[in-house]
This record gives C-alpha cells, structure tokens and sequence, in this order.
C-alpha cells in the first residue's frame, strides 16, 4: 500500500483520515483544550461564580505568592508526592518481584492484588476514614491490645499524623498499579540471563542489580511517570479524609484549588491555583519522555 | 490473551532458577511477605464489608465483641439505604453516566485509533503524540475551566455534563490502547480487502474490528470503570441529589452533621464498589492487558 505513493491516493487519504479524526477531535478541542486555554486565562481574571471577570494581570499569583496557605499546599504536595511515590515504587517492586516467583494460585494473587486500584477511591477511601476514626479506630484499638500505645492515635487530627494517614492510604492503593504494571516487565526479561549471570557467580543482590533493575528501567520510568503524575494531582483521599483540614495543614493544590474555585466562588483564584500545578507536570512528563529515550540503546539500537 | 502473557517466557523455563531456594528460605523470604501484603491490600475491604452488617449496638463496643467478627448479622443498613435514601438513583446515574460515557470514547477511539495508526494520513504521527500528551492532562486542572464550559452550554446539573466531559480522559486512553491493538493486525490483511475493493470503512467494520474485539472489550471494561470511579467532575458538575453519581452521592448525602452512620455509609461504599469488582472478576486478563499496555507502549 505504502508503494501505492500516487499524489491523489495521498491526498484521499488524508480527507478519510480527517473524517475518521473528526469526532474524537472535536470532543477533546471543546471539553480538553478549549478548557485548558480558559483556565490559563481564568487565572489572569477575577472570575467568580456567576460573574465573567476581567482581566487582572497577575494579581492572582501575586496574592498567591503572600498566602501561606497555598505554599503550605505546594510544600504538603511536594511531601506527598515524594514520600507516597518512593514508598508505592519499593513497596511495588518487592510485590512485583514476589509475584514473579513460582508460586501457587499465582493469577488468583494477581487478581485479588489489584482489587485497591478498581474499587472507587472515594469509596475506599470512606473505609479508610472509619479505620482512621478517632475514638474507634480499629488500628488504635488493635494496637492498645497488644499493648504499644496508651490512648486512641487521633489520626486525622494532628496536621503530621493527618499527613501521615492520607500518605499511607495513598500508597495502600497505588502499590497494585506499581507492582502489576512492574510484574509485567519483570516477565519479558528472559530467565537465562540469572541463569548465565548466577553460573559465573553472581549473588543474588548482584542479579537483581546488573540484570533485573537495568532491564526494568524503562518500565519503571513510564510506570513512575504515571504515577507522581496522579499522586501530584490526587484529589480524592484528601477531599474525603480531611477536607484539607486540620486548620487548612493538609491541603494539596488539587483540593486548595476546589476549596478556591468552587465552594469559595473565586474561580480566576482556583484557576491560577491550577495552572500552577502545570510546570510541575511538565517536569515529570519530560522525565518520562527521556525515560523513554534510553529504550533503544537497551534494547542493542542506535541511540 | 493478555499482552503479559504473550511477552512470558516459554511455560517450561518459567519456572527458572527458583527449585534451588530450600523451602524455609522460601517461608520467609516469599510467602510471608506476601500473606503480610495480601493482609493489608485486602483488610480495608473485609472491615467495610463487616461494619456494613454489623448492628449498631455492636458497632462501636470493642470491649464485649470482638470488632473483627460479627455477632448477629443485621441486614438493616442496607435495608435504610436502599428503600430510605436516593441510593437507588444514584447507582442507575451512575449507570447510565458510565455506559453513555464508555459507548461514546470507545466509537470516537475506534475511529481515532483507525485513522492514525492505518490512514497514515499526513501529521498522523504528531495527533498520536498528542492523544498520549492528551492523556497525561489531569482533571484537577480542568474542572474549573470545564465548569464555566458546562454552565455556558446549558448542561450544567444534568447527567449529560458527566456524559459529555468523562470523555476528556477517557477518549486519550481508549485511542491509544485501541491503536496498539490495530498496530498489531497484519496489513496484508488490510492490502488483500483493499485490493478486493471495498472501501475504508468496510476494511474497518468487516476486517478490523472482529479481529480487535479482545481490544475493545479491554478499553470497553476499563473506560467503564474509569467513569464509575470518577469524582471531582460529578463533585462539580452536579448540585441536585437526584442527578448525583455513587461516589458523590455517599460523601455528601450520607455524611452528615456529627453523628456518623457507619453502617450505612460502609453498606453504600461496598454496594457502590460491588459493580466493577463484579466486572473485574469476569475480565481480569483484560484489565491487566489494558493497564500494563497503556504503560508499555
């Protein structure tokens, strides 16, 4: 078909693969770009709900850069992000690398492995707030019986034990994304290179080091990608378990930007709010995007 | 049929290295570790689904029962929350938001995926950089702009909103999976129906699609659960009780004021998660494929 290069068969197709775009295109122009644009441009306004605004210049960001709490959501975004990546990625790749053993009912474990990441968050994130709670917190209770704390742990309470919690809720569901997606690479690296590598005497620490992480690289990159991409703007745990609360200590810019924008009526704040999440998301997307870029030598291509 | 297991070494070598671990050395290097992962992935369920049938005298009297197990069953939180809250509604919203939504991704994907991946027509290359730049915008820097959009447009406080923005992030995936898919379907298979004269959209329809149907079924569950799961546009987008989606629904109705009905409210959550797990069960293969192949690729 490619041989087929005639001027007027190259020009047809491209009206048949225009046409066949066309629907596709025209939802994300309307409901994706088009919305991308305005909230740029909401951030430059003083837009309140029920009032087009005007434009401002960068008042918004300058109000921004004095407000203690929207720094104090940029640094709790920051630690979450970091704390909650680091820990899904080594918690992820121990049950990726369990997983990868033979073992028995192996595809039932997978199975019910995933199960955090397909329920709703909110939803689990309510089972979440009940174990939290303060005065019946079943992990409290379980740990006054075994007999290591004295009193209830007040979980959501107290700004770092708050931080904490949403943190670890975090990490509960976003292990299985991690360590399935991670199985998954683990599974195309062929078992003759541990063969080979443990025959010359290789450790088992050296194997997992010279074989298993340089191979798993570029999945570990896009995984990773992904997944500070979605932890960075999480929205869901925190608007459940503490509104942003306690005293405003556990806002990420997700939710500080809904607190602004939406209940708050002040939607050019709330936009400003969101678009600076932006550089933080290209950031990491560039990340990912050289991420990528070291697949071709590893797989013996020219770079 | 999962694209993990095509990847899999051959079944014989599978097994690998590992008949040199002793047994105890497997114990505690594998096996505990992975009950001590199971126990904590699976707990927040097993309480959820035990507080939702727990009767409220034993719910909060740790010290006469224990809180791990239940007493006598009661059926009553699930009974309030089907005949005496808008529950009901909201599951059949959120239905009807998630078929609507899923339906309409995937028939726009279909074409989108066709077009770039065998139109070849010219800049196909660059959309496709842009469906995969289109999937890594996240909905939290969008539902401001898109509120005014669905407040202009006259939706807003109607389940057409939901229908109508899920897309956004649904139509980049779909379109992406959908076009690794098509990438692996032979184009012999397209030359030969070309030569045979039928056109474009017959080679989709007649050729393409049958043989990407496992594909579609994966982009199909998953755009699905997608939907169900999603929170901060129906948050948003909806005020009324009677148009609100499960998630939504459960936060802002059946949290109120001080006094907590855990019962009901875990009762909502589990009933709420039942339908994808349902759906998961049937197609775990396909969900996997679709996860690990939106990461690959």
């Amino acid at each position: 078909m490619s041989a087929v290069s005639s001027n007027s068969f190259a020009r047809s197709n491209t009206a048949v693969g225009l046409f066949f775009m066309l629907p596709a295109a025209a939802f994300l122009l309307c409901f994706l770009t088009y919305p991308l644009g305005l909230g740029v441009w909401l951030g430059f306004t003083d837009a309140k709900i029920g009032r087009d605004g005007i434009f401002i210049g960068i008042e918004n960001y300058q109000a921004l850069a004095r407000d203690s709490v929207f720094w104090m959501a940029v640094y709790n975004t920051v630690l979450y992000t970091f704390i909650a990546s680091v820990l899904k990625f080594g918690f992820g790749l121990w049950l990726a690398l369990i997983l990868n053993e033979h073992l028995p009912f192996k595809s039932f474990f997978r199975a019910i492995i995933l199960l955090p990441w397909v329920v709703p968050t909110v939803l689990s994130a309510l089972a979440f707030w009940w174990i939290y709670d303060a005065q019946f917190s079943i992990l409290s209770w379980s740990l006054m019986q075994i007999g290591w704390i004295d009193g209830p742990i007040n979980f959501l309470g107290d700004p770092n034990n708050a931080r904490a919690s949403v943190i670890a809720a975090n990490v509960w569901r976003g292990i299985p994304f991690v360590a399935i997606s991670l199985l998954a690479g683990l599974q195309t690296i062929p078992q003759s290179l541990h063969e080979a590598a443990s025959l010359d005497g290789a450790t088992g620490w050296q194997r997992f080091r010279f074989i298993t992480l340089p191979m798993l690289t570029p999945i570990i990159a896009v995984v990773m990608t992904f997944s500070v991409l979605f932890t960075f703007t999480d929205f869901q745990l925190i608007y459940v378990l503490t509104k942003g609360g306690p005293v405003n200590a556990t806002h990420l810019m997700a939710t500080l930007s809904f607190q602004r924008g939406i209940p708050g009526g002040q939607l050019g704040e709330g936009a400003a709010i969101a678009v600076a999440m932006i550089p933080f998301l290209l950031a990491s997307i560039l990340f990912s995007f050289f991420g990528l870029q070291r697949r071709k030598w590893q797989q013996g291509g020219q770079d | 049929m999962s694209i993990a297991e095509q990847n899999a070494p051959l079944s014989d070598d599978a097994q690998g290295m590992s008949y040199l671990n002793r047994l105890p050395r497997r114990i505690v290097v594998i096996y505990l570790p992975l009950l001590v992962f199971v126990f904590v992935l699976l707990f927040p369920f097993y309480w959820m689904a035990i507080t939702a049938v727990k009767p409220n005298s034993q719910l909060t009297d740790y010290s006469n029962y224990s809180p791990f197990w239940v007493v006598k069953p009661t059926l009553d939180h699930i009974k309030y929350l089907l005949f005496e809250t808008s529950y009901p509604g909201w599951l059949w919203n959120t239905v009807v938001v998630s078929v609507c939504a899923t339906v309409l991704s995937l028939a726009a994907s279909v074409f989108a995926a066709y077009a770039i991946e065998r139109v070849r027509f010219s800049g196909s290359r660059s959309v496709g950089l842009l469906i995969f730049l289109a999937y890594l915008v996240p909905p939290s820097i969008l539902f401001i702009p898109l509120a005014v959009i669905v407040f202009k447009f006259g939706i807003y406080d109607t389940k057409l909103a939901l229908i109508f923005t899920y897309p956004t992030f649904l139509i980049p995936f779909c379109t992406w999976l959908l076009m690794g898919y098509f990438r692996s379907i032979p184009f012999e298979l397209e030359e030969s129906a070309l030569v045979d004269g039928a056109s474009r959209w017959q080679i989709l329809v007649r050729v393409i699609l049958p043989l990407a149907v496992p594909g579609l079924i994966s982009a199909g569950i998953f755009a699905f659960t997608l939907s169900w799961n999603e929170f901060i546009y129906a948050l948003t987008f909806i005020q009324s009780s009677e148009n609100k989606t499960v998630p939504v629904g459960v936060l802002t109705e059946l949290v109120r004021g001080d006094v907590f009905e855990w019962g009901s409210l875990m009762a909502g959550a589990l009933f709420g998660s039942l339908p994808v797990v349902i759906l998961y069960s049937f197609f775990v293969d396909y969900y996997v494929s679709s996860m690990t192949g939106a990461v690959k690729e």
